[in-house]
């Protein structure tokens, strides 16, 4: 159950900060991306944040042998570029352009009732088991 | 773009990073929301509560968001709801298959210099700018 709480914690400061800092506005999102038009370069100063501190306190946590409440670190190790990496973070960045939402911030506007929030969620989790399905 | 929205996206990052750390240090997770879901789409004994307890901390970050900074949610860009389902699917597919959205690849890969997610990273917003010049282009931004 710690670890239910230690999760929640975790989210609830992460929704918080993607609400202080635009990501949840998907007018501001496709501002980013409006490279032809109207650029609003205000959400690059997003990534720069957040990557300067976990980038520093991810070395720092990693120094431990474990985190508090699990027996290891689960972190990816791959390194090769293959063509999924490439052809989904494409189809990716495509839906997200399109919409203005990616999954993070598209779950914390759920509780807004706005339709096209739901809309795009439950598409979301059908692209994800289509994923699945053709995967296997 | 003004100082005030620059100054709080910057923060708001910085937040997101110790948001990313704490998960880390306490459950040893890389906070990767598209993973999250996946993961929770196929749950599997022991391996689901961490995750259930993400969505509903985001959700809550929502509701606390929507009492105390509604204009955070509020504005959502007109459109047929057809365009939020095919960008829905294109999103669940797509960080399935490349491994990683926003916050994996982009905050937290990036954070470890994961080559993948630098790769990832640049190719995702080179496809978000594609579309959004694409649409405009078609005149379907105002």
């Amino acid at each position: 159950m710690k670890i239910f709480f230690a999760s929640f914690g975790s989210a609830l400061l992460f929704g918080l900060g993607l609400g202080l800092s635009g990501m949840t506005l998907p007018s501001k999102v496709i501002g980013f991306l409006d490279v032809t038009g109207p650029w609003d370069p205000t959400l690059a100063f997003v990534m720069m944040g957040a990557i300067f501190v976990h980038a520093i306190s991810f070395r720092l946590i990693t120094k431990r042998t474990s985190p508090f409440l699990t027996t290891s670190f689960r972190l990816p190790t791959r390194n090769d570029i293959d063509s999924r990496l490439i052809i989904g973070a494409l189809v990716f960045g495509l839906g997200w352009g399109l919409a203005g939402f990616c999954p993070g911030p598209a779950i914390v506007g759920l509780v807004s009732g706005i339709p096209a929030v739901f809309v795009f969620v439950a598409s979301m989790l059908v692209g994800i088991y289509a994923y699945r399905f053709v995967s296997r | 773009m003004n100082w005030k929205t620059s100054l709080d996206a910057l923060i708001g990052g910085g937040i997101i990073g110790l948001a990313s750390s704490f998960l880390l240090l306490f459950a040893g997770r890389v906070f990767g929301v598209s993973g999250i879901l996946g993961g929770l789409a196929f749950p599997t004994k022991g391996d689901a509560l961490w995750r259930v307890g993400i969505i509903l901390g985001l959700m809550t970050a929502g509701f606390i968001l929507m009492i105390t900074k509604p204009d955070a949610m509020a504005i959502v860009p007109n459109g047929p709801w057809w365009r939020y389902s095919v960008a829905g699917i294109m999103v669940g597919f797509g960080t399935q298959l490349g491994g990683g959205c926003t916050s994996g690849h982009g905050v937290c890969g990036i954070s470890r210099f994961s080559v993948r997610s630098i790769v990832a990273t640049v190719t995702f917003i080179a496809g978000g700018m594609l579309v959004v010049a694409v649409m405009r282009a078609l005149g379907v931004l105002a």
